[in-house]
């Protein structure tokens, strides 16, 4: 029998890695804006970070389609969470348990959601899922190809004293190396800072400073 | 008939049993013949790495080998010796690469003795290594990060890769925990070096490789090559830094009768026989 | 990895999941292996649960503070290798149960009982496993004598002195059997030897093998979570292991 699939059986257009780091006062996440079409880099400012409600950032990668649909179901919960008026609100780990239960669920029935995700919150949350609903909270996250190539740079330069600005330039810096070597990153990217108290600023898309190109001269050289 | 052998190990009727299942499965999925023809993968994780700085080069490695998941030596070796002037990382098949290196070790030699002259050039090796490897069309599994000085190049960096091709760069990295080390190059690495800073940034960068990549662990060993060559700094255990955490403080102690003894036959010599033989 | 077989998909599933189970297996598998090593241990009065805390996919770490175990009562703690998502579903859903086991009962659920909840909650899912190996152990609430109970992935166990599972395994196991079961001194019960060994002892012994099981497995490490269950109530340590 031919059916048409209705589940992601392989990423079409995907977005690459995402970065997050714990600050003393705040957590950090960053990624570009790029949403690949195999290797055509198709959509170059598409915005992968996304504020469902006030002090609660979710960043993904992997199939943009799903992502956006994850969106869409964490906006539901919240909409909801709202609309009961009790005074309660949907913490940023209660977010993140649900997302996990959400992709869990999808693996489970062999339909999965092709995501890895990264969440952040006030009161200095990050927690990182996988396509499987692997959750858990860490203090330095990366997804993709960025946990071989910017969690030793993060996981070296952590302390627990990190800054939120100085935490902004560390991920930067590995966006950079991600820039150089990930052949599915872009030179544009965002950063979402959520601080303690909740505060939340995404930044425009902007374009990567002092890029350093003097390896090929030198590789000219040599 | 040729279906029926097993394909584990060297073969050289590799070539031919290709281009036979090629023709005999046209009709196949690709997907199918590339499971069949494809390598088995058998990789052994390594991070090795290697800098350039202005008077010479830094080599690095990580020190441990794997068979699947299990650490078959918290120790072992990777930097080869080519020449009093060339040394050599290797990654990928710890025999592959130790026969290599070995062989290009002996004709490097040879070729030393040949020109009549005291230093080999970087580059001689390189060209016989990846001729070799070309050869074996990638069934050799060597990933090699080749560094020396002559005085034909001044300081050279080389990366091997199994099948053939060479890079020619001022930072390399190869092995499983590639990644981790090119990562720091990227973010640390600048075209004035010293010899002190070199070596710096190649220790940080196998042991980003060694901390973040289950297939590199243990311990950092270095090689500084210099001096025009003349000059090599082997520096075996250059960090000591992954070490047994605890250590049960009795031991492990097996008292007397721990195997039982289940049955007991006593014997004694009763005879001394002299056998003198007659050649 | 080894799939259930397509003609026996789960009873639990609908036939629209049951096929994409069949039509997908060819190109994409529901199962990861994050590895790590868990192990029980039971003594005259205590029980020991410990587990590794790394987290690993294929040859990365992804987290390195990543909990295998969960205390189910006072008396019981349940240690689960395997898949990282599978024992965090688990995890949920036993402590699920217990918790309406003691809304209905006004007690906590014994040992034995939890023992059988969770063979039970493994064969439900027999031909779509949970990718996870547990260890559970605890002590009986009335006299207080220590339990461990191994599992396979699908819910077949038994009630042994000491167990290990995961990773490790093969390397743990068999130094656990000589030290402890004295399965190679004929001459000695198994309860004798076991009796013998003092908590404190005990605690040696446990943060000894998985050091040595950091030492030669490359996906166990970071560090040690150990609980004892004793009558006086459960006791978290934590201890590092090595990092590489």
């Amino acid at each position: 029998m031919i059916e048409t699939p209705t589940h992601t059986t392989e990423p079409i257009v995907t977005g690459s890695s995402v970065l997050g780091v714990q600050c003393v006062d705040g957590v950090v996440l960053a990624c570009d804006t790029l949403a690949s079409y195999g290797s055509l880099a198709r959509f170059q400012r598409i915005t992968r970070l996304h504020q469902p409600a006030p002090g609660v950032v979710i960043a993904g990668g992997g199939e943009y389609s799903d992502l956006q649909q994850l969106f869409r179901i964490t906006d539901n919960i919240f909409r909801q969470e709202f609309c009961q008026e009790d005074g309660y609100e949907l913490s940023p780990r209660a977010l993140h348990s649900y997302l996990a239960r959400v992709l869990y669920g999808r693996r489970s029935r062999m339909d999965p959601l092709y995501n890895s995700l990264a969440v952040a919150g006030k009161g200095r949350f990050l927690g990182c899922i996988d396509l499987y609903g692997t959750a858990f909270e860490s203090e330095a996250v990366a997804t993709g190809i960025g946990a071989l190539l910017a969690l030793p740079l993060i996981r070296k330069q952590w302390h627990a004293a990190l800054a939120m600005d100085e935490g902004v330039r560390l991920l930067e810096e590995c966006l950079r190396v991600l820039y150089y070597r990930d052949c599915r990153a872009l030179r544009s990217v965002q950063v979402a800072k959520v601080s303690d108290s909740g505060e939340v600023l995404i930044s425009e898309p902007y374009e990567l400073s002092n890029l350093q190109w003097k390896v090929a001269q030198a590789a000219e050289e040599v | 008939m040729l279906l029926e052998q097993d394909f584990q190990g060297f073969s050289f009727d590799l070539f031919l049993r290709n281009q036979q299942l090629l023709r005999r499965w046209s009709n196949e999925s690709k997907e199918r013949i590339e499971n069949v023809l494809a390598k088995p993968p058998r990789k052994t994780g390594t991070t090795i790495a290697g800098v350039l700085f202005a008077g010479g080069v830094v080599l690095g490695a990580d020190t441990r080998a794997t068979e699947g998941n299990v650490v078959a030596d918290k120790n072992c070796s990777k930097i080869h010796y080519i020449a009093s002037n060339i040394y050599c990382c290797g990654a990928g098949t710890a025999a592959d690469t130790e026969a290599t290196t070995q062989l290009i070790a002996s004709q490097m030699e040879l070729h030393r003795q040949a020109v009549d002259r005291d230093l080999v050039p970087v580059a001689a090796a390189m060209t016989r290594l990846k001729h070799y490897l070309f050869r074996y069309q990638g069934y050799i599994s060597a990933a090699l990060v080749l560094g020396g000085v002559d005085e034909l190049n001044g300081p050279s960096l080389y990366t091997v890769y199994p099948h053939g091709s060479v890079d020619q760069l001022p930072y390399v990295s190869m092995g499983s925990g590639s990644l981790a080390a090119m990562a720091v190059f990227e973010a640390r690495w600048h075209e004035a070096l010293t010899e002190e800073e070199a070596k710096c940034l190649v220790y940080e960068a196998i042991s980003a490789g060694i901390e973040n990549d289950l297939g590199s662990g243990s311990n950092v060993d270095l090689c500084v090559v210099k001096n025009g060559g003349r000059a090599v700094d082997y520096l075996r255990g250059y960090a000591k830094e992954n070490v047994r955490v605890y250590r049960k403080p009795t031991g492990h102690v097996f008292a007397r009768g721990t195997t039982a003894v289940l049955a007991q036959e006593l014997r004694k010599y009763v005879q001394v026989t002299r056998v003198v033989s007659d050649l | 990895m080894s799939h259930p077989d397509p003609g026996f998909v789960s009873m639990s599933f609908d036939s629209d999941t049951q096929r994409k189970i069949v039509s997908h297996q060819r190109t994409w598998s529901p199962y990861v292996d994050n590895g790590g090593t868990v192990l029980a241990l039971a003594g005259r009065d205590y029980a020991i649960v410990a587990a590794d805390t790394r987290l690993s996919v294929g040859f990365s770490i992804p987290s390195r503070n990543f909990t295998k175990i969960v205390q189910l009562t006072d008396q019981a703690v349940l240690a689960s290798a395997g898949m990282g998502a599978d024992r965090q579903y688990l995890h949920k859903i036993l402590r699920s149960r217990l918790e309406i086991y003691r809304y209905q009962h006004q007690k906590e659920m014994s040992l034995g009982a939890i023992a059988q909840l969770l063979s039970n909650t493994l064969y439900s899912r027999r031909f779509f496993p949970i990718y996870a190996f547990n260890v559970l152990g605890g002590i009986d609430a009335n006299t207080g004598e220590g339990f461990v109970f191994g599992y396979d992935a699908i819910g077949s166990f038994e009630k042994v002195k000491v167990v290990c599972s995961g990773s490790g395994q093969t390397l743990v196991q068999p130094v656990l059997d000589q030290q402890l079961a004295g399965r190679q001194k004929y001459d000695v019960p198994d309860d004798q030897r076991m009796a013998s060994l003092s908590l404190a002892e005990a605690i040696e012994l446990t943060r000894d093998v998985f050091n040595s099981a950091a030492e030669r497995d490359i996906l166990t490490g970071d560090a040690l979570e150990l609980y004892a269950v004793t009558a006086s109530g459960v006791r978290c340590e934590r201890f590092e292991l090595r990092r590489d």
